[in-house]
């Protein structure tokens, strides 16, 4: 019974060439783009190198201050005095991972330019992440308390500075002028690891800016380790509960800062503030958008398998004269239609496949490698069969109502 | 084996309303070859189509084999088409997608029988139709009299104990429709097959057992 569906849905398919050619070609296309979306959304949102301890994380990214009679706002990154002056009196943080966000600093190798973005962190940074250490090692609280100039690179800036040089350690990297000595090098950081991706890692004693200023806003952002899963909800809270202590800066009458769960930390960042953590409106919107997404192909199908039935009548009426039920036939178009969706989604794959692969490869965000793993190809499947049920149902619906004495009429 | 009962057909459209079965009674006897002629408009094809399940009277009463069909539900008349009736169409209806073997199989499709099986009996239905040799062409393929035997075939490959046809040699010229005619008159022979036909040549109707003639939706003879 399959293996005749099989081949009259073939032979369909290739009679009408360029409604095919359109069907599946829509269909593809759409299943590319929701795969690379979700290798994209993946790769951001599941732990990745060197953040991997994300079930144990919360993140604190900014700070926000607000008039509520006024309208007024203020928002930036976190100072290093925040951190050190509050923050670190939770009982329940285990360890803080505390960086500056990356800047731009010029370096020149044999009279070219090369621009490295350097963070300072502190040293537990190196005790939260697990930066992998292709060389030497991270520099201790010691170097930092004696603001040490000493450096952290990655091997990408290994590469760029000191070329095929096998070992650098102890050797010197200048940066605007300053001369910092090597220490240690780390595997490359994905762009995508946003508050963690870095050229040269420095101790935050060797700022030139007043790093102990009491000022909340400053540049720099942390995560806070738990010393379990179970123990996060409780460092939630007591943080919140710390926000109370923190003074008003005059000028306001409120002030925010927010340790989030990774996905809320984004959230928030994207399309919330300091009150809303923003998570439901991105979800609500990306439903919303992948719905949208997928009803146009699939408005597309329903439109192209109602023409292809009306041709097809004189079949659906031999067929019910020689003893198909309106539920045989159902099937049998769903069955037809789950064949093109499937013959699409294998070319979707297939275009995923070589999309992720020339991404890769043109290093579109600097050391992101996309992977299509089982969760994408989970999330294609479950897409297929949505496009297969929704654009057949109806057709075939409609299919089966037909009248036998006109379906045979009709040619 | 067919008995109707004062059937009424009445088609209504937005404005019109067309009476075109008006009180027909007739019993067909089993094994019986019976032909129906008459002008064209005046039922036969509605008539057949209510004989064959494919259409519901507006009035009156159907059985066939002895069973009251009017309460069947769609499953079950589907399941009733299958065993009992075959059809041969004037213009073929075959699916031009399928090869004549498939062509064939198609109402054993719809009853449990290998796909071994669905070959054997369909390669037996068109070596009975003479066309053994075309089993893997398909219909385009084939001339017009090539086609109403491939029609034959897959109307006898379930064994029917009722063949309807409707002017089954109404596009073929009188040498090949006398063909497709023998063909008929063998399987009623051989087989014992109740056979319906509508016709408009008086040559093929006389070569039946029994002529019934319409004149707008009433029998005149
Ligand atoms: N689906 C329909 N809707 C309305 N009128 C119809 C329909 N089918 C047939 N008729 C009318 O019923 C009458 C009988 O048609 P039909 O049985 O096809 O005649 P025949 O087969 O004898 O030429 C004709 O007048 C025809 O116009
Ligand atoms: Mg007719």
């Amino acid at each position: 019974m399959l293996k005749n569906y099989f081949k009259i849905a073939i032979a369909v398919l290739k009679r009408r060439k360029f409604f095919t050619f359109v069907s599946l070609f829509g269909i593809s296309f759409t299943l590319t783009i929701l795969m690379v979306t979700t290798a994209f959304m993946d790769k951001v949102l599941s732990p990745d190198y060197p953040d991997l301890k994300r079930e144990r994380s919360l993140y604190v990214s900014s700070m926000e201050y607000k008039n509520t009679k006024e309208g007024w706002m203020n928002r930036s990154d976190v100072s290093y005095y925040f951190f050190s002056h509050y923050v670190s009196t939770l009982k329940n943080v285990d360890k803080m991972a505390i960086s500056s966000n990356p800047k731009a600093s010029n370096a020149y190798v044999n009279n070219k330019k090369i621009v490295i973005a350097y963070k300072y962190t502190n040293a537990d940074y190196w005790n939260v992440l697990e930066y992998r250490f292709l060389a030497g090692k991270p520099f201790s609280q010691k170097e930092i308390d004696n603001a040490d100039k000493v450096a952290v690179i990655s091997e990408e800036t290994r590469k760029a500075y000191f070329g095929d040089a096998s070992n650098v350690i102890g050797r010197y990297i200048s940066a605007d002028n300053v001369n910092y000595r090597v220490i240690g090098v780390v595997a490359n950081v994905s762009k995508t690891v946003n508050s963690l991706s870095g050229d040269m890692y420095l101790p935050y004693t060797v700022s030139t800016s007043d790093y102990n200023k009491p000022d909340l806003m400053g540049p720099y952002n942390a995560v806070l380790l738990a010393k379990s899963k179970a123990d996060v909800p409780k460092m939630q809270k007591e943080f919140q509960q710390m926000m109370r202590r923190v003074p008003i800066p005059k000028d306001f009458d409120r002030v925010y800062s927010n340790a989030d769960p990774f996905f809320s930390s984004m959230t928030r960042r994207i399309a919330g503030d300091g009150a809303n953590n923003g998570k439901t409106r991105v979800v609500t919107i990306m439903s919303i958008f992948v719905l949208l997404f997928l009803l146009l192909p699939t408005i597309n199908l329903v439109n192209i398998n109602v023409t292809r039935i009306m041709e097809r009548s004189s079949e659906i009426g031999v067929r019910k004269a020689f003893g198909a039920s309106s539920k045989t036939l159902v099937y049998q178009f769903i069955v037809e239609n789950m064949i093109l969706t499937f013959l699409g989604g294998i070319i979707g794959i297939i275009l995923s496949l070589l999309a992720i692969y020339l991404i890769n490869g043109a290093n579109v965000i600097s050391n992101m490698r996309l992977s299509m793993n089982l969760t994408v190809l989970f999330y294609s499947f479950i897409a297929c069969v949505f496009f297969g049920l929704i654009s057949g149902v109806y057709p075939a619906w409609r299919m089966s109502k037909l009248n036998v004495v006109k379906a045979l009429k009709a040619q | 084996m067919i008995r109707l009962q004062n059937i009424k057909k009445v088609y209504r459209t937005d404005t019109v309303e067309t009476l075109a079965i008006n009180g027909i009674n007739l019993d067909i006897a089993k094994g019986e070859f019976l032909s129906i002629m008459g002008p064209s408009g005046c039922g036969k094809s509605t008539l057949l189509n209510i004989m064959g399940l494919l259409d519901e009277p507006s009035k009156g009463n159907i059985q066939i084999d002895s069973q009251d069909i009017s309460s069947y539900s769609d499953q079950k008349l589907a399941k009733f088409r299958n065993e009992k009736l075959g059809f041969i169409f004037q213009s073929y209806h075959l699916i031009n997608d399928l090869q004549v073997l498939d062509n064939v199989e198609l109402p054993l499709l719809y009853r449990n029988s290998s796909a071994k099986e669905r070959k054997r009996l369909a390669t037996e239905a068109l070596e009975k139709v003479g066309l053994s040799n075309r089993l893997k062409h398909f219909p385009t393929q084939l001339s017009g009299g090539q086609r109403q035997r491939v029609a034959i075939a897959r109307a006898i490959v379930g064994n029917p104990q009722i063949i309807l046809a409707d002017e089954p040699t109404g596009n073929l010229d009188s040498a090949m429709g006398n063909e497709i005619m023998d063909i008929l008159i063998n399987l009623n022979k051989n087989e014992g097959t109740t056979i319906v036909m509508v016709t408009h040549d008086e040559n093929m109707a006389h070569k039946t057992h029994r002529l019934v003639r319409l004149f707008d939706g009433s029998q005149v003879q």
